[in-house]
């Protein structure tokens, strides 16, 4: 790749969120046999830019959730670092620390388990800018119908109670509340996996949108992928605990480079027939992340392992830009490539 | 094809306080022998309760009108014992949660012998063998090892597998499987779709997948049936379904469907809502959706053969107007007609 076509990839190059090694780690007792811990999340690396979404897949108990939670400031990573806007999460004093968490909200899967079942939703969506006691009465009055427009619920609906609207409805209001503040990254934890269809639709345009208009982060968490395909711009695949590939969407779709994440693609269910499903098809089950198998991780399941994944834990691979994964053998067919493509250009030149 | 099982006219009402809800109006079926249909619709469109009424496991409160022919057997008509006789033999089910269909507290191998027990009069030693025969067929490995494992002790994808390993105790004709793979992880989905398809092939069995993901269905089924609101709006072969689905609501549906086409572009959104069934609109129940309603809208369109392959409930349809004696429509709207209408 030449210098040119780089810098036209390079966007923004300070991240709006850098997250750097965590760890998030959960001490459980086991019996008789004294204590362990759940390895929830296990040196974790990402970046995420403004107006990006960046989705974070895997397999449920990959540690998406507890990842996701670490970023709002809900749970204390074990270790690592978290920094936003440039600065240090951790270190921020603890008026930066509100202000930390007015700028990241987040957006969960069930939305009536975020709604107050007794309050109208116009003060769901109002409470937050009373308790950062945003502008005047008057003003929060105006912020709150602003909201609703924003996210497409009708005015007339403010005095209704969330049990008087329809799932999506009901996200919605989760939605408008989570923006009330302007923050500038969302985590949104599966916000759309408990919605039908048509209703699913709603929400992802909804947050495509605000995406474009509000140039607002996301940080989307979610297990089914042909939704992740849709709003992405990238991808980072997570496997016990670790991201065992991260890059462009189209990329991760189309040319994965570790075998899970092509496992993964593989068992989509396309809905179209003629498009048969897995080539590659997964064995066993996700391992405990209690104690984690050694080397690669993903040895006991991957289709493709060699003798040093049971020992050896891969490293990062860079494949190109923005796109990387951690695999022997897919570093090694790159090796060999590049060693291909080296000794013919050697062989043009001399 | 073969019916083995034969839906006439079937509705489902259940009682309640302030009004009944009608779950599921007029539906009519067949499915085949060795076939694999697939029921789709979104959340409380009725795909449970149709096939409960098929298991006759509905709550007192469902009260079931038509026919429900089993091998030209009328369902209804059968005695409370004859029916469980016929459960027995012929039917099962497997759910969406495995979790709540096993004991907690017993060994996944003892359970499956129980209940090949319930089906069959064979000695202890015998049933063990054939829990332990059908625990390996849906792929547990080391299956004597995990015979007296409880069921937490495995994960969700192997609990499902046990389930239908129980419920294969009877060498059943109908597997009715609802949401079997909604609560498992995509990999495994994978797999147990797979074993479902596989089983079909060896044994012949009848199976009526129920799934919200019509990517599921789209995987494993022969035929499809979509469901909108207690009604079933559109049957067709699987292949002809996706290519070129004809009804309205079918449509719309897999155009608000996130696709590899659809990138960067804004997904169909159905403006408005699902009725109240507890006081559905008295014709065409996705009516006050639909951009092409007309005033003959306001009458149940019938599912009827549209062609010998696929049936369809709409008066768009030539078929179906012409059971009441309408003629078919000047030009019939193409699949690419816009289906969002007004605010969602
Ligand atoms: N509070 C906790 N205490 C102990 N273990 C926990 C806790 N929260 C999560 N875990 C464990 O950490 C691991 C990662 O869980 P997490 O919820 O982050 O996974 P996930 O990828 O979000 O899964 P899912 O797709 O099922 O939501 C799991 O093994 C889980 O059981
Ligand atoms: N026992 C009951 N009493 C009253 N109404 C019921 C009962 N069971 C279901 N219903 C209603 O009947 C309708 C159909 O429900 P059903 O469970 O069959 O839908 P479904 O298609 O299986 O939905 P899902 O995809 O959510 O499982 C819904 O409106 C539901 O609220
Ligand atoms: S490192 Fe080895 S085991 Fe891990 S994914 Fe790559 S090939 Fe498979
Ligand atoms: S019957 Fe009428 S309202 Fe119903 S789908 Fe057809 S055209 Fe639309
Ligand atoms: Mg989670
Ligand atoms: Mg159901």
């Amino acid at each position: 790749m030449t210098e040119q076509t780089r810098t036209v990839i390079d966007r923004d190059p300070a991240p709006l969120l850098e997250v750097e090694g965590l760890v998030k780690r959960f001490p459980i007792r086991r019996g008789l046999f004294g204590s362990g811990a759940v390895h929830a999340v296990e040196g974790v690396d990402l970046q995420i830019h403004a107006g990006e979404v960046l989705s974070l897949v895997g397999e449920s108990g990959s540690g998406k959730s507890t990842l996701g939670m670490c970023v709002t400031g809900m749970s204390t990573p074990t270790a690592g670092r978290i920094r936003f806007a440039g600065e240090d999460v951790a270190l921020a004093s603890r008026r930066g620390r509100a202000d930390f968490r007015r700028r990241v909200q987040p957006v969960f899967q069930d939305p009536r388990s975020s709604l107050d079942p007794r309050w109208p939703i116009e003060r769901t969506i109002r409470e937050p800018l009373d308790a950062y006691r945003v502008g005047s009465s008057v003003e929060r009055t105006a912020r709150v119908a602003e909201l609703m427009d924003l996210v497409g619920l009708p005015r007339h609906f403010a005095s209704r109670q969330p049990r008087e609207l329809s799932g999506g409805q009901q996200q919605r209001v989760a939605i408008a509340a989570a923006l009330a503040l302007r923050p500038e990254l969302l985590v949104a934890d599966e916000p759309v996996s408990a919605l039908d269809v048509s209703v699913q639709a709603q929400i992802l345009n909804l947050l495509d949108e605000l995406r474009n208009r509000l140039k607002l982060a996301l940080l989307f968490i979610a297990h089914d992928l042909s939704v992740v395909e849709h709003l992405s711009d990238r991808v980072a695949v997570m496997y016990l605990g670790r991201i065992v590939e991260t890059g462009p969407v189209e990329r991760i779709f189309s040319a994965p480079e570790h075998p899970y994440t092509r496992a993964l693609i593989d068992a989509i269910p396309h809905a179209d027939p003629g498009r048969k499903m897995s080539r590659i098809r997964l064995t066993g089950e996700i391992p405990s992340p209690v104690n984690p198998p050694s080397g690669c991780r993903f040895h006991p399941r991957c289709p493709v392992a060699v003798d040093r994944c049971s020992t050896e834990e891969p490293q990062d691979t860079q494949f190109d830009e923005g796109h990387s994964a951690a695999c022997h053998v897919a570093a090694a067919g790159l090796a060999q490539r590049r060693s291909i493509i080296s000794t013919i250009s050697e062989g043009a030149t001399s | 094809m073969t019916a083995l099982v034969e839906l006439r006219d079937v509705s489902v009402d259940y009682a309640g306080h302030g009004g009944s809800v009608s779950a599921v109006q007029n539906v009519s079926l067949t499915l085949g022998e060795n076939e694999t249909f697939g029921l789709v619709g979104e959340s409380g469109c009725g795909k449970t309760t149709l096939s409960m009424a098929l298991m006759g496991l509905l709550p007192s409160s469902a009260r079931v009108t038509g026919q429900l022919l089993f091998r030209g057997q009328d369902l209804l008509a059968m005695s409370e014992a004859e029916r469980r006789q016929q459960r027995g033999d012929e039917l099962s089910m497997v759910f969406q949660d495995p979790a709540t269909s096993l004991d907690p507290t017993f060994g996944i191998g003892y359970q499956v012998a129980e209940t090949v027990r319930a089906h069959r009069r064979v000695s202890r030693g015998e049933s063990k063998a054939r829990a332990l025969a059908l625990l390996r067929e849906v792929g547990i490995p080391a299956a004597e090892s995990r015979y007296a494992d409880p069921p937490h002790r495995l994960s969700g994808g192997m609990r499902q597998r046990v389930v239908i390993a129980a419920a294969l105790a009877n060498d059943p004709s109908l597997l009715l499987a609802d949401e079997p793979t909604t609560a498992l992880d995509v990999t495994i989905q994978a797999q147990v779709l797979d074993l479902l398809a596989e089983l079909q092939r060896k044994h012949g069995t009848t199976i009526l997948l129920i799934a919200h993901d019509l990517g599921v269905v789209a995987q494993i089924c022969d035929r499809v049936g979509v469901m909108y609101a207690g009604q079933l709006v559109e049957v067709a072969p699987v292949v002809e379904l996706f290519a070129a689905p004809r009804h309205p609501y079918t449509r719309a549906l897999l155009e608000a469907l996130p696709s590899r086409g659809r990138r960067g572009r804004s997904l169909r959104v159905i403006g408005g809502q699902v009725p109240d069934l507890s006081d559905p609109p008295s014709g065409c129940r996705f009516a006050d959706r639909c951009p092409h309603r007309m005033d003959v809208c306001a009458t149940v369109p019938p599912l009827v053969d549209s062609d010998s392959r696929r049936r369809i409930a709409c008066w768009l349809d030539p078929a179906t107007r012409a059971t009441a004696g309408l003629p078919p429509l000047p030009a019939a709207p193409t699949p690419d007609a816009p289906i969002a209408v007004g605010p969602s």
